[in-house]
């Protein structure tokens, strides 16, 4: 799966309130509305900004604080390709894994806000097309790679039932 | 070589002999959903084409987020969690019943040695009564209640032990505060927290609480503590279910142990707009506060209610503050009635609201304005988390809000008692 996008960056500690307001999740499970307001506690132009298939990078933590899995689903409905962090919160982590939002776990500190980048999840490598370099990606475990590669965990269960890993 | 808790109870649930970084399929003992989560649940249950639950008796639902509803939105919401729960004959809590993780251990659902699955980011409270339990989303929630199973990576532990003797006026919540802003919001990311000493042993079970509550505001899968004397008769008050505790083995291999002194603690804040932002009250005393809030899942117990009546008692809300008060559950809000406690606080001037998450995650009651400081009980104080970004939060414990709104600034408790 080969992804290409632009930068938006953020810094370290990105919770889960700044990426859906708790003002809007109860409100709805229409997540294409709920996607307008992504990250607009930190960036109130950032929706409109979204180009589609650009990239979240952030530093430490990204996703940390509640459990919304309004959280990746409006990131994915703001036509995000995937989230790059130095880490992840772990209740996030999972919840984007079971929505099949790729995330890409790596040093950002060589990539910056408007950046395009190219990101070959296979080989688990990133291109930083504007600077020219490449950065390694740490790959997922096989429980996570099967989940995705079902297609999320709605799908999984759809197709075995329940946990299949085998 | 040793066990720490969480490598064994997901051994005994999973039936493998596993250790930290295994990943396993477990059985769970207790599956949780509230009013923010369990929607998309459910709808996750129909997509996967599923007809029943695992099993109705092991699995909860809680209207405790925006309750009662404030907007026709929450409120179809609502319906279809009501239908749902009807649907599949499950444990039900609507409106006005209390938060999720009062009525779990209160209702007498967990106990040691459990493994459980709440939709919601604190389920890791449950942790004080040596239960493994944590936080997950949606989608792993409709997966918990079509199999009764999820997929786990077993968690390294970090060990506190905490040595000493809290201070007077000196509590739980500023213990947890003090370890946050200690390890930081991310310092335990992936890990298990285990939590034990003579501090620990020396807290009530609901003073407990608030410590593996808070676990995850550093990024803890888990908050542990061992069952003791206290743990086993709590558990007994309120359930009937046999349960197997389970102790850390001696030898047990930890990714990291730290340990303290509590002994000279003083009252801790968590300034805006983060939980590990901790410093100790007096670099803070004299900050303005225009409304305080007593409650959440955090701190509202009733050990909790006393100790903000103790101060409340004869005084007033200073004109220049206001006070929202919301018991964690109807049995906390009738014992604070039996016991007077509602009187003295609402004589101070403080108000009421239904038991649930009252005004802690900005879906209804008590939004702050512009530029107004709040001080609060809760576990979060994230910019915009109680519905205005241009709001300030302050957490500290129970006492530190009721000596605050008295004086409509950040005071010190123990100027109260
Ligand atoms: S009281 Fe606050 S932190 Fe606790 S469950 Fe409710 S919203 Fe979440």
């Amino acid at each position: 799966m080969d992804l290409k996008g632009y930068v938006h960056k953020f810094s370290d500690d990105v919770n889960t309130d700044y990426i859906i307001s708790g003002r809007h999740k109860f409100k709805t499970l229409d997540m294409k509305e709920l996607a307008k307001y992504v990250m607009e506690d930190l960036d109130p132009e950032f929706y409109s900004k979204v180009i589609s298939g650009d990239f979240i990078v952030a530093g430490r933590n990204f996703g940390c604080g509640s459990s919304r899995e309004q959280a990746p689903l409006a990131i994915i409905n703001a036509n995000i390709s995937a989230v790059i962090a130095k880490s992840f919160a772990r209740i996030f982590y999972r919840n984007c894994i079971n929505t099949g939002l790729p995330l890409i776990e790596c040093d950002t500190d060589q990539i910056d806000e408007g950046d395009e980048l190219e990101v070959d999840l296979q080989q688990g490598v990133l291109h930083n097309l504007s600077k020219g370099i490449d950065i390694t990606i740490t790959p997922l475990p096989a429980v996570m790679l099967k989940i995705l590669s079902d297609g999320g965990l709605v799908e999984h269960f759809k197709k075995y039932g329940s946990f299949n890993f085998d | 070589m040793g066990k720490t808790i969480a490598e064994k109870i997901l051994s005994n649930k999973s039936g493998q002999d596993v250790k930290a970084n295994d990943i396993v399929v477990a059985n769970l003992d207790f599956v949780m959903g509230q009013d923010g989560t369990s929607p998309l649940a459910i709808q996750a249950f129909r997509e996967m084409q599923a007809a029943r639950v695992f099993d109705p008796s092991r699995i909860a639902m809680v209207i405790d987020h925006s309750s009662p509803s404030p907007l026709e939105g929450v409120s179809e919401l609502h319906r279809q969690m009501r239908v749902f729960a009807r649907e599949q004959d499950i444990n039900f809590y609507d409106i006005g019943e209390g938060v999720c993780h009062q009525l779990v251990p209160e209702q007498g659902h967990v106990g040691p040695g459990d493994l459980v699955i709440g939709a919601d980011s604190h389920t890791c409270t449950y942790g004080a009564i040596n239960t493994f339990s944590t936080g997950v989303g949606s989608t792993d929630l409709a997966a918990g209640l079509i199999s009764g199973k999820l997929w786990f990576k077993v968690p390294e532990t970090i060990k506190f032990i905490l040595n000493g003797k809290l201070p007077k006026g000196v509590y739980s919540k500023d213990l947890i505060l003090y370890l946050i802003g200690d390890v930081t919001a991310d310092g335990a990311t992936y890990l298990a927290a285990e939590y034990t000493g003579e501090a620990i042993n020396d807290l009530s079970v609901e003073a407990r609480f608030t410590i593996s509550n808070m676990a995850i505001e550093m990024g803890a899968k888990a908050g542990l503590m061992e069952a003791d004397q206290k743990t086993l008769e709590w558990v007994k008050q309120h359930s009937k279910k046999e349960f197997q505790p389970v102790k850390a083995d001696a030898d047990a291999v930890y990714a990291m142990i730290k340990e303290y002194d509590v002994s000279k603690l003083e009252p801790q804040i968590a300034k805006p707009h983060t939980v590990d932002n901790v410093a100790p009250l007096r670099a803070v005393a004299g900050t303005p506060i225009q409304q305080g809030v007593i409650g959440t899942c955090t701190n509202g117990r009733i050990e909790d209610l006393r100790i903000a009546a103790s101060i409340l008692k004869g005084k007033k809300v200073h004109r220049d503050s206001r006070l929202i008060v919301a018991a964690s559950s109807r049995q906390v809000m009738l014992q604070a009635m039996r016991e007077g406690l509602i009187e003295i606080i609402m004589e101070a001037g403080g108000v009421m609201v239904t038991p649930g998450c009252g005004p802690c995650v900005g879906t209804h009651n008590g939004v702050p304005s512009d530029g107004e400081n709040v001080i609060s009980t809760a576990n979060r104080n994230f910019k915009g988390r109680m519905g205005n970004n241009k709001a300030f939060i302050y957490l500290g414990s129970p006492a530190t809000v009721a000596a605050s709104v008295i004086n409509a600034r950040i005071t010190d408790p123990r100027e109260y008692i």
